[in-house]
């Protein structure tokens, strides 16, 4: 348990006024015998970008689908504008204003943007599908993010890797998220695509919502969070103020699974070398 | 020796790719214009290209046949073949888009048939007494689509909640529902049914037409025309109204007539069929009237108005309703499905519960053109059904198929059959005839498929 409370040690105390959007109380996630996420404790602030970070198997993907609904928690509690929430299915996560940008993306290839962008909550008249309201909110939303996407009635299947990024982030934003959750958002993009979804997260924390970013690309994390929480083999190893780390610092977590100031001068010997 | 040292030598001289391959880009190629131009026109080049086999299917059996396929007794006898596995593979298409299959068609419409069949031959004059009463025929469709939805909902709920595969449970059922057939009667056939009730299945009753007659089905082909015009006119208008592009004023004009042309020229051709002479003599008799010298015209069969009913319900809540959407995401992306927020399991229960009511349409359809319900009883439906789906251009791989395809698809097959059999083709080469044609069909789909990306 020694490092959870280094974890709750080291995270900043957040001004008394303000109320988290987001607390994770100790959540666990077990598959079968497979511990993937342990007594995890973060929290997330309006207008915050929290990065998490951690190797192939860190359990962060797996911490986020709690909170996306996608695999509720085996223990453990999620609060959500400082009440306790239950979050047992997606349908609930996107009822407390929770949306998740999957890094698989989530989508049916075999539908268009406007069936996509909508899924799961389409627009009805009358029991019908109002196709034409949901093509004309898409292109607006979509028209946001890349004013070159034009192809509104083909399958996505059809799409380019950016222009699918643009109708899966359409949908996380359609619907006034409060909190969205980001898996390695431009993993699949060119540089230009992925200063767009840069501009974005920027323009999104200014209207004030909260972001888990979850990402390898540890500059990207950087760049764009003000907290980072580093995951190691299914706990967190500590939550830092990203103007208190460097990146090297940050990569010694991830690698060895240990904050900085407990680092031996052999390990650091050995991250440096 | 010569034809093979001569395929070797081309296989040599030219590259590894397939024969098959380079043709099919050939005429992928040579097309090419032609589907840009359907394609401003806005219509299914699929949908095309089924009508275009289709026809060129009629002129060889009327050519082979010296002009006996293309008679109008010979069309209407085939939208009345037709129809019972048209009715079901609309439903078998929502089945296979949403990755699953339903083996146990046939069997359910054997099961479902014998119940109606005992309902109305046995179970309600021994109630009521065996005086025939007018609501017998609506009580038994009705108690027959209940059976039909629960059965289908029942084996819908074990794949859907008990995570069987569907492969299994309807090969289950279709074991089940044909042995439950011979527990009811060991296997006697049930006969006669309701006056009223045998009009479902389009044939005649004494002076009773299981069809509309001229007036009837003009009626319904003039319905159709409005119906087509006021559609083109309000999608337009709609996407005006948002500003979205729309094709050319001429093409709405052609698609406009060119649908409303065969609508009416399907009409023309049932009613260019003539009663049969005996019913004529019967019918002309009840009205004190000689029969006409061209006989009095049958119309469209009530089987074929059931299936234009089936396919527009079903069409509607394939594409229009939320119930359609979500079958269709499952089929692209289930796990996209379940992370939108979709009820997956609940939305399975009911394509499969939507299948049991089809072919309750069906077996009321088969049981009262037989006037009979027979133990055997829509024995190897499955197979034309899941073909005729598939050859309308429904996919394995899920999330691909549409409902006007599939009805297409069960007049050819059935085009095939009666086609062959006015040849006097035996039916087990019919049988290979279908085969190699469904492979074939599917084959050629997916190469064009993969190529048109």
């Amino acid at each position: 348990m020694a490092m959870p409370q280094a974890a709750m040690d080291a995270t900043p105390a957040p001004a008394p006024s303000r109320t988290p959007l987001v607390e994770m109380r100790g959540i666990d996630v077990a598959f079968g015998g497979v511990k993937a996420v342990q007594g995890v404790s973060v929290d997330l602030y309006p207008g915050e970008v929290v990065g998490l970070v951690g190797g192939n198997g860190a359990g962060k993907s797996t911490l986020m689908r709690t909170l996306s609904g996608a695999r509720p928690p085996d223990h453990g509690e999620i609060w959500v504008d400082g009440k306790p929430a239950t979050i047992a299915n997606p349908r609930d996560a996107k009822a407390y204003g929770i949306e998740t940008i999957y890094q698989t993306l989530a989508l049916a290839d075999n539908l268009d943007a406007p069936a996509n962008v909508f899924l799961g909550r389409e627009i009805t008249s009358r029991g019908q599908l109002d196709d034409d309201a949901m093509e004309d909110a898409t292109r607006k939303v979509i028209g946001r993010l890349n004013p070159n996407f034009k192809n509104f009635t083909s399958p996505v299947m059809r799409l380019s890797g950016g222009q699918r990024q643009a109708v899966a982030i359409g949908r996380a934003i359609q619907f006034n998220a409060r909190i969205l959750i980001m898996d390695e958002p431009t993993a699949a993009l060119g540089p230009a695509e992925t200063a767009q979804v840069r501009d974005l997260i920027r323009q999104l924390k200014k209207e004030g919502l909260g972001i888990f970013l979850v990402s390898h690309d540890i500059h990207d994390v950087f760049d764009l969070s003000e907290r980072i929480s580093v995951m190691y083999h299914g706990r967190i190893v500590d939550t830092v103020n990203k103007d208190d780390v460097t990146t090297d610092e940050v990569l010694g977590m991830i690698i060895l699974g240990k904050p900085p100031t407990k680092l031996t001068e052999e390990e650091k010997a050995a991250l440096h070398a | 020796m010569a034809l093979s040292e001569s395929t070797g030598q081309a296989t040599i001289e030219g590259r590894p790719a397939s024969p098959i391959r380079r043709a099919v880009d050939r005429i992928g190629t040579a097309l090419a214009p032609i589907r840009s131009r359907f394609t401003l026109l806005g219509v299914d080049t699929r949908l095309i290209g089924m009508i275009v086999a289709l026809a060129i299917i009629w002129l060889a059996f009327n050519i082979a046949g010296h002009g006996s396929f293309i008679t109008a007794r010979n069309l209407w006898n085939l939208s009345v073949q037709s129809a019972s596995i048209a009715i079901m593979a609309t439903g078998m298409v929502l089945i296979i888009v949403s990755r699953n299959i339903d083996l146990s068609v046939g069997s359910m419409l054997g099961f479902i048939g014998y119940t109606m069949a005992m309902l109305q031959a046995i179970w309600i004059p021994q109630v009521f007494g065996a005086q025939p009463q007018p609501w017998i025929w609506i009580v038994t469709l009705l108690v027959g689509i209940g059976l039909g939805a629960l059965i289908g909902g029942f084996q819908g709920f074990i794949v859907a909640y008990g995570g069987v595969p569907s492969f299994i449970v309807t090969l289950g059922g279709l074991l089940v529902w044909r042995g439950l057939i011979f527990r009811y009667a060991q296997g006697q056939t049930i006969a006669p049914l309701d006056q009223t009730f045998q009009l479902l299945g389009g044939g005649t009753q004494g002076t009773h037409v299981g069809a509309l007659g001229d007036i009837g089905s003009w009626v319904l082909g003039a319905i159709a025309c409005v119906a087509i015009v006021a559609s083109l006119i309000f999608t337009r208008r709609r996407k005006r109204r948002y500003g979205f592009p729309t094709r050319p004023l001429w093409a709405e004009f052609v698609v406009g007539a060119v649908a409303c042309a065969v609508a009416l020229g399907a009409v023309f051709v049932a009613i260019s069929y003539p009663l049969p002479p005996n019913v004529a003599t019967a019918v002309a008799n009840e009205q004190g009237i000689p029969v006409p010298p061209g006989g009095f015209p049958t119309g469209v069969a009530i089987p074929v108005l059931v299936l234009i009913i089936v396919g527009i319900v079903v069409t509607f809540l394939a594409t229009r309703r939320q119930f359609g959407r979500y079958v269709y995401a499952i089929g692209g992306n289930p796990d996209a499905a379940a992370l939108g927020g979709i009820n997956v399991r609940w939305t399975i229960l009911k394509t499969f519960s939507l299948m049991g009511i089809l072919a309750a349409i069906s077996a009321a359809v088969s049981t009262a053109r037989l006037n009979s319900a027979v133990t055997g009883l829509g024995t190897q439906n499955e197979l034309d059904v899941i073909s005729a789906a598939v050859i309308g251009g429904t996919s394995f791989a899920g999330g691909i198929g549409t409902i006007p395809g599939a009805i297409l698809g069960a007049v050819v097959m059935q085009s095939l059959r009666s086609g062959m059999s006015l040849l006097l083709v035996d039916s087990p080469t019919q049988d290979i005839v279908v085969g190699v044609v469904l492979v074939g069909a599917v084959g050629l789909d997916t190469l064009i498929r993969r190529r048109a990306g």
